[in-house]
């Protein structure tokens, strides 16, 4: 598991293992907000399945992906709501 | 044991709601009964467009006159009724419906309403996200949008706290004669009595032609700014006039949230709750048409609604024939959240013995198409 | 869109249930596909780490992949529009997947209990927190409190220790005597004793019994919790919070089917048919068991589902057995009343919309919320709000309807001619 994987975070350029997932990416890089909630709370992961949708993110131009369900992909562009 | 009313009002959907509002107006003992939620049935399908629709006189005065009484309610309500101004946007694909459209602008202006005629270029800028091409649109600026369950619940705290009572969780069985049954025994008593039971209001007044009629919404993701107006288009006026077994009409709606809420169908099937699958991809295939994007739209919700149908399209407000005691106020079809403040007002008019800003002839139960 | 894809029996989750499911079906020669939301099967006990099956699961997928076992990943069912028939979306958009006989093993999502400060950014899930660092997280060095109820706390406790984090609490809400007794019990389950006996000893320091946390608190996200204990606080600084209190079975599918459900769990016949002809659930949304009930019970179906009843018969007396630790586990882990009073009116239950416990305070149930506050009407579907409150306030669930998660409008579209 030594493949490095680059893929860019809110305008940054991240490497990461492959088979890192992008919300597990977006915490090792700092960040701990994902989204914004209706009321302009920093929200991040909490189910960590796929069912909460705490943790969407756009993921190459695509609104709503579930950053825990999405493996990082080489070039992958993320934007959190920040 | 019996208690006396001054008007009870069986059904606690918008129409019952806006019926309590108008009467306690009136009177201090107005008891409104819903066995659910409040706006739970109908109401809760409802988009809550306040339009002004012509596709009679008598359903434009009564639209009308129903948003004029909007207006001078939206500055009190709440916030989360959520009242916009987004407009109406009637789209017209291509020429044959554009001709049409200067008819329109007419009619609306004989009753007063500002319209703005807009061409293909004009469209495409007011609504970046319809399909180029499109031959042009109607813009009705003076309609608008509220969210329909809070605006019901607000009516009716403010019929409670000028005096009116509800009864929640219990089912009528029977009204008529100055009584009210519930399911429980219990009997109440008011000279006046309104049915506001919408779709299910033949089965506690029977021989009402109210029929139930089937549409399917959706509703998206938050996507602020996709959509801008209401968007309808020009057959929508055809799907809900011709009484056939199924039809299917573009209707897409910004909600505060950034939400766009998607109709519109009509079909005849009884009561059956199902999402019926085929006619939804029918709706999708239409909305694709219009707003070429939307197919990437998040999904998050189906729902169901039954409009009550009457056959010539317009509500019953006003006495049973052979039961004085017994006022209907219902059979709104797709224009119950636009109507149901005229109907109130209306229904408030006639329990206090006065005249009406409109005619009431059109609603009345005489000279009505029977089933 | 892909073309169809058919089978004789389809299982919905390749967790323990599903693929025990599919291993026996497959010995009956029957066509069997496997669909799930994951790349990788395993499901959520059993899940893949850094993009690798777990060990445990490499074995059998071998042996599914051999016997012709078909694994669909990264494909979550959002609808079923007849009989038959489910669709599917995932990265190549939808999946229509047909079936003579469908099993659904699709398991149980972690119960959340809103306390105040629940919401702060990396305040997760037991298993949430797990399946983060599965997923690549680094929590070397991070200090981290877990907390709430169930044998997971242990068993993550010892899995995060051996990533490298700093547990600086672990705060199980049963009491010691509800442990002893259920301690005593693993007696008549050596293997689970075996199991629990490294993972007490692993974590006998920092655990404490009889204790939830009342708080957490944080500018950007959670910096501390202040835990109570017999009455007494104690506030604990951490970068992380893993705080959960036990399982809700995933029944949307079920439901949507229109299988019979009581009591929030799928009914099911000794050979786990549910009250819909052909289709069969095993596992969690049964009612909550752990993975040895879960792999019986999908044996179970995936022989019933076969005719194989024979087989599926013999297996009873170990489902008995199962059901019974499962009994024990429920009773041992059982939620006392102090959790439900923890939700301060200003403490958020629907995280989708944002609506407080004050919020809901005139509303008395599920569908009179939705309307009037719009409680569980955001993207989760009001999954996490609707266990809270189906908990906190005794309201039932109401209709399910398609799409079972978000999906795209196009998910909607009628089947293309390649489709059919």
């Amino acid at each position: 598991m030594g493949t490095k994987i680059n893929v860019v975070i809110d305008g940054s350029a991240i490497q990461v293992d492959a088979g890192t997932t992008v919300a597990s990416a977006i915490l090792n890089s700092g960040l701990s907000r994902l989204r914004q909630s209706v009321d302009g709370q920093a929200r991040g992961p909490v189910c960590g399945m796929g069912i909460c949708y705490e943790c969407r993110v756009r993921v190459n131009g695509d609104s709503y992906v579930r950053a825990c369900m999405t493996v990082c992909e080489e070039g992958m562009e993320v934007r959190t709501d920040a | 044991m019996t208690k006396a009313y001054d008007a009870i009002v069986v059904g606690g959907g918008i129409v019952g709601c806006a019926c309590a509002f108008y009467l306690s107006e009136h009177f201090k003992k107005v008891l409104l009964i819903e066995k659910g939620p409040i706006g739970g049935g109908s109401t809760a399908a409802g988009m809550g467009h306040v339009v002004a629709m012509d596709d009679s006189p008598a359903q434009f005065r009564l639209t009308k006159y129903s948003q004029d009484l909007w207006n001078g309610l939206y500055p009190q309500l709440d916030a989360n009724c959520e009242p916009r101004f987004t407009g109406t946007m009637w789209v017209a694909t291509d020429e044959e419906e554009f001709a049409h459209v200067g008819d329109k602008k007419q009619s609306y202006a004989s009753y007063g309403v500002r319209t703005e005629i807009l061409d293909s270029q004009s469209l495409a800028d007011a609504e970046p996200s319809l399909r180029k091409g499109l031959a042009g649109g109607l813009l009705v600026p003076s309609d608008s949008v509220i969210y329909p369950m809070t605006a019901a619940s607000w009516m009716l705290n403010h019929a409670i706290q000028r005096g009116a009572t509800l009864i929640q969780g219990k089912a009528v069985v029977s009204m008529g004669n100055e009584q009210v049954s519930l399911a429980d025994g219990t009997l109440l008593t008011a000279k006046h009595l309104v049915n506001a039971t919408g779709d299910r209001a033949a089965s506690l007044t029977h021989g009402l032609p109210i029929e139930p009629r089937k549409g399917h919404l959706l509703i998206t993701d938050r996507y602020p700014g996709m959509v801008r107006h209401q968007l309808i288009e020009l057959g929508y006026l055809k799907s809900a006039h011709e009484m056939s077994s199924e039809s299917v009409a573009f209707n897409a709606q910004p909600r505060a949230t950034g939400q766009v809420l998607l109709g519109s169908s009509r079909q005849f099937v009884g009561w059956n709750p199902e999402i019926d699958r085929k006619l939804i991809s029918k709706m999708v295939k239409r909305a694709e048409d219009y707003l070429p994007e939307i197919g990437k739209l998040s999904i998050i919700r189906t729902w169901v609604g039954f409009r009550a149908t009457t056959p010539d399209k317009l509500p019953i407000i006003g006495p049973t024939e052979d039961d004085p005691s017994v006022l209907i106020a219902a059979g709104h079809e797709g224009l119950g959240i636009t109507t149901s403040v005229g109907t109130g007002r209306l229904i408030a008019d006639i329990v206090a013995g006065l005249d009406s800003a409109i005619d009431r002839t059109p609603y009345g139960l005489s000279n009505r198409e029977a089933h | 869109m892909p073309n169809p894809k058919c089978f004789d029996v389809l299982i919905v989750g390749a967790g323990p249930a599903g693929i025990a499911a599919g291993l026996a079906a497959v010995q009956s020669g029957a066509k069997v596909g496997i669909v799930d939301d994951n790349l990788l099967p395993g499901g959520q006990i059993y899940r893949g780490s850094h993009g690798s099956l777990n060990a445990g699961v490499r074995q059998k997928a071998d042996e599914a992949a051999k016997a012709g076992i078909d694994f669909i990943g990264g494909t979550s069912i959002y609808d079923a529009p007849k009989s038959g028939t489910l669709y599917g979306w995932g990265s190549s958009g939808r999946t229509v997947l047909r079936f003579e006989k469908l099993i659904m093993a699709v398991g149980a999502r972690e119960l959340f209990l809103p306390f105040p400060g629940w919401t702060l950014p990396n305040v997760m899930g037991i298993g949430g927190l797990q399946a983060m660092v599965k997923g690549g997280l680094d929590v070397k060095g991070k200090r981290i409190v877990l907390a709430g109820t169930g044998p997971l706390l242990l068993a993550v406790a010892s899995y995060l220790k051996q990533a490298g984090a700093h547990v600086v609490g672990l705060f199980e809400q049963a009491p010691w005597s509800s442990l002893i007794s259920f301690s005593i019990s693993l007696a008549s389950v050596p293997s689970k004793l075996n199991q629990a006996i490294p993972l007490l000893l692993d974590t006998m320091g920092t655990f404490k019994a009889g204790s939830w946390i009342v708080e957490a608190t944080g500018t950007h996200q959670v910096e501390s919790v202040t835990v109570e204990t017999n009455g007494k606080r104690k506030t604990i600084a951490c970068d992380y919070v893993a705080c959960a209190y036990g399982f809700v079975p995933n029944i949307e599918l079920p439901m949507l089917l229109g299988c019979q459900i009581v009591d929030g769990k799928v009914e099911v016949d000794r050979n786990q048919r549910t009250s819909v002809e052909d289709i069969f659930c095993a596992g969690e949304p049964t009612g909550i068991g752990g993975v040895d009930l879960s792999e019986i019970e999908g044996a179970i179906a995936g022989h019933a589902a076969v005719g194989r009843t024979d087989l599926a018969d013999r297996m009873l007396g170990q489902k008995a057995k199962w059901t019974r630790f499962a009994d024990n586990l429920d009773k041992a882990f059982a939620i006392r009343p102090e959790i439900k009073n923890l939700a301060q009116p200003s403490t958020i239950i629907c995280r989708c919309e944002d609506v407080t416990v004050h919020d809901l305070e005139s509303v008395g149930d599920v569908r009179s919320a939705k309307l009037q506050t719009r409680c569980g009407m955001g993207a989760c579907q009001g999954r996490i709000c609707g266990a809270a409150t189906r908990f906190l306030y005794g309201w039932e669930q109401g209709t399910v309807r398609p799409p079972l998660i978000p999906v795209p409008l196009a998910g909607f579209e009628a089947e293309s001619e390649a489709e059919n």
